[in-house]
């Protein structure tokens, strides 16, 4: 089952750079979280900075608390125990290009000393089911390479490679952004079913999406929270005019 | 910049402008054919039916165009909702102003009787009320909407002060009772003109504010009333 995610007064920098400025979100147990905003405003900052992904660029640093459930994120617990708890999907399909469509989904549970053959196997049908690929590669899973998908089975190969560690929360950056239209609608239904079992933020530069997948959406700009609410409010009646300038293409 | 959709806006306000110039044009014209006993100008009513229903097909296709191309958002959104529905009403206050302009036709056909009944106060009201709402869209002022709301009361009352008089006339004089009851009619058809622009007041509310007041379920508090300064 997913878990909330609490965050309070976290800011970040890029070196000198301040990123985030005091952020402070809720994010619901078992919902999508939509998080929108202009290129440089901040939201793949802020997701980043939910299970210390940031920490891989030199210099970056952030302040403030971020609980994932009862687990503090900048407190005492290491960043590969974070990661395991708070999966990833990024804008680009990432599948290991010389491993099997099996080996990809297993590798997270491999590289954690995971040795169990006939328990691998379910996770690896499990989140490939999750990620509604099972059908499509199930007769070749150890025969084909990930790379060999489309583009969109490719990121739904990395979304079950995400899950099968059984992470609570998935966060996932612009997942859609290099899928052609089906794909995105794949993924779409899937983030819509995952709901049940995880915690999804989701960060997207395409608005019809935010408010088809999500309930609730945050809208950044200049490294602030300017608005969030409920994804209906944040697109028919937001209550601040940056927000509705930017969703109605005003600026951005 | 979403210019060229801003640009198509643009062009969808002005389109319903025509539209409510159309309408105002034909109760104004009806009203003043009933007062002249003018056959010409309810001809003219009539003829200007077709008009109106063309404008408002286009408006629906350009706003349906819109909404499927561009998707729009919150307050451009709430903006097309309400010219689909402002467009509906304006070409219900077209067909009442034909209903009006029959009646007039059927009463020049009558002698004409002296009724106790001041239907052109109730027609500078009711004007008074679609010129109104449509400044209130022009401007994209909430405040103009609200003050159309308050004078639908002051035309309801004059209705019902109509039906008990001329009821009254026909049982005293029998003889007056088509013409009375034209008059009636008459009276009605405005009621009904003051509706529609309660409605398109109501409309232009939810447009600028993101509040739902039909119905007297007014919502001050909606959030888009923090966020909408006035529309322009």
């Amino acid at each position: 089952m997913g878990v909330g995610i609490q965050v309070d007064k976290l800011n970040a920098w890029f070196g000198k750079t301040q990123a985030l400025y005091d952020i402070n979100m809720t994010v619901a147990a078992n919902h999508a979280t939509a998080v929108i905003g202009p290129s440089g405003c901040g939201k793949s900052t802020f997701v980043r900075c939910l299970n210390r992904m940031h920490e891989t660029i030199p210099e970056a640093r952030a302040t403030g608390a971020v609980r994932i459930g009862e687990v503090s994120v900048y407190n005492g617990t290491s960043a590969v125990q974070i990661r395991r708890r708070i999966g990833m999907v990024f804008q680009k399909p990432n599948p290991f290009p010389t491993m099997s469509i099996y080996d990809n989904v297993a590798a997270g549970l491999k590289l954690n000393g995971f040795r169990d053959r006939r328990r691998l196997d379910e996770i690896v049908e499990r989140s490939l089911t999750y990620a509604a690929l099972w059908h499509e590669v199930k007769d070749t899973l150890k025969k084909k390479s990930g790379a060999s998908l489309s583009g969109g089975q490719q990121q739904r190969l990395c979304i079950a490679r995400a899950l099968a560690v059984e992470p609570e929360v998935l966060l996932m950056d612009e997942p859609c952004s290099a899928l052609d239209p089906i794909s995105t609608g794949k993924i779409e239904e899937l983030i819509f079913q995952l709901k049940e079992r995880f915690t999804i933020v989701i960060v997207t530069h395409n608005m019809q999406q935010a408010s088809r997948v999500a309930e609730f959406t945050g809208f950044f700009l200049l490294g602030k929270l300017i608005e969030f609410d409920k994804t209906e409010k944040i697109f028919t009646t937001p209550s601040d005019k940056r927000t509705e300038d930017y969703i109605t293409g005003r600026f951005g | 910049m979403r210019s060229r959709f801003h640009q198509e806006l643009d062009d969808l306000r002005a389109r319903l402008l025509r539209m409510g110039g159309l309408a105002e044009q034909a109760v104004d014209r009806a009203c003043q054919a009933y007062i002249e006993r003018d056959l010409k100008r309810c001809h003219m009513v009539l003829e200007g039916e077709t008009q109106i229903n063309l404008v408002e097909r286009e408006i629906d296709e350009m706003a349906f165009d819109l909404l499927a191309m561009q998707q729009p958002m919150a307050v451009d959104l709430r903006f097309i909702l309400a010219v689909t529905k402002i467009n509906s009403d304006l070409e219900r206050v077209g067909d009442q102003a034909v209903n009006i302009a029959e009646r007039v036709m059927d009463m020049v056909e009558l002698p004409k009787a002296d009724l106790p009944l001041d239907i052109p106060r109730m027609a500078a009201a009711v004007s008074a009320m679609v010129r109104r709402s449509l400044e209130s869209f022009i401007e994209g002022k909430a405040e103009l909407a609200q003050a159309v709301l308050e004078m639908d009361n002051v035309v309801d009352r004059m209705k019902d002060d109509a039906f008990i008089t001329l009821v009254k006339t026909m049982n005293e004089n029998p003889a007056v009772t088509r013409q009375a009851l034209d008059a009636l009619l008459i009276a009605r058809n405005l009621e009904r003109v003051a509706d529609h622009a309660t409605n398109i007041a109501e409309d232009v509310i939810f447009w600028v504010r993101g509040a739902d007041v039909r119905h007297n379920l007014g919502q001050e508090d909606a959030p888009a009333a923090q966020a909408a300064t006035e529309r322009h």
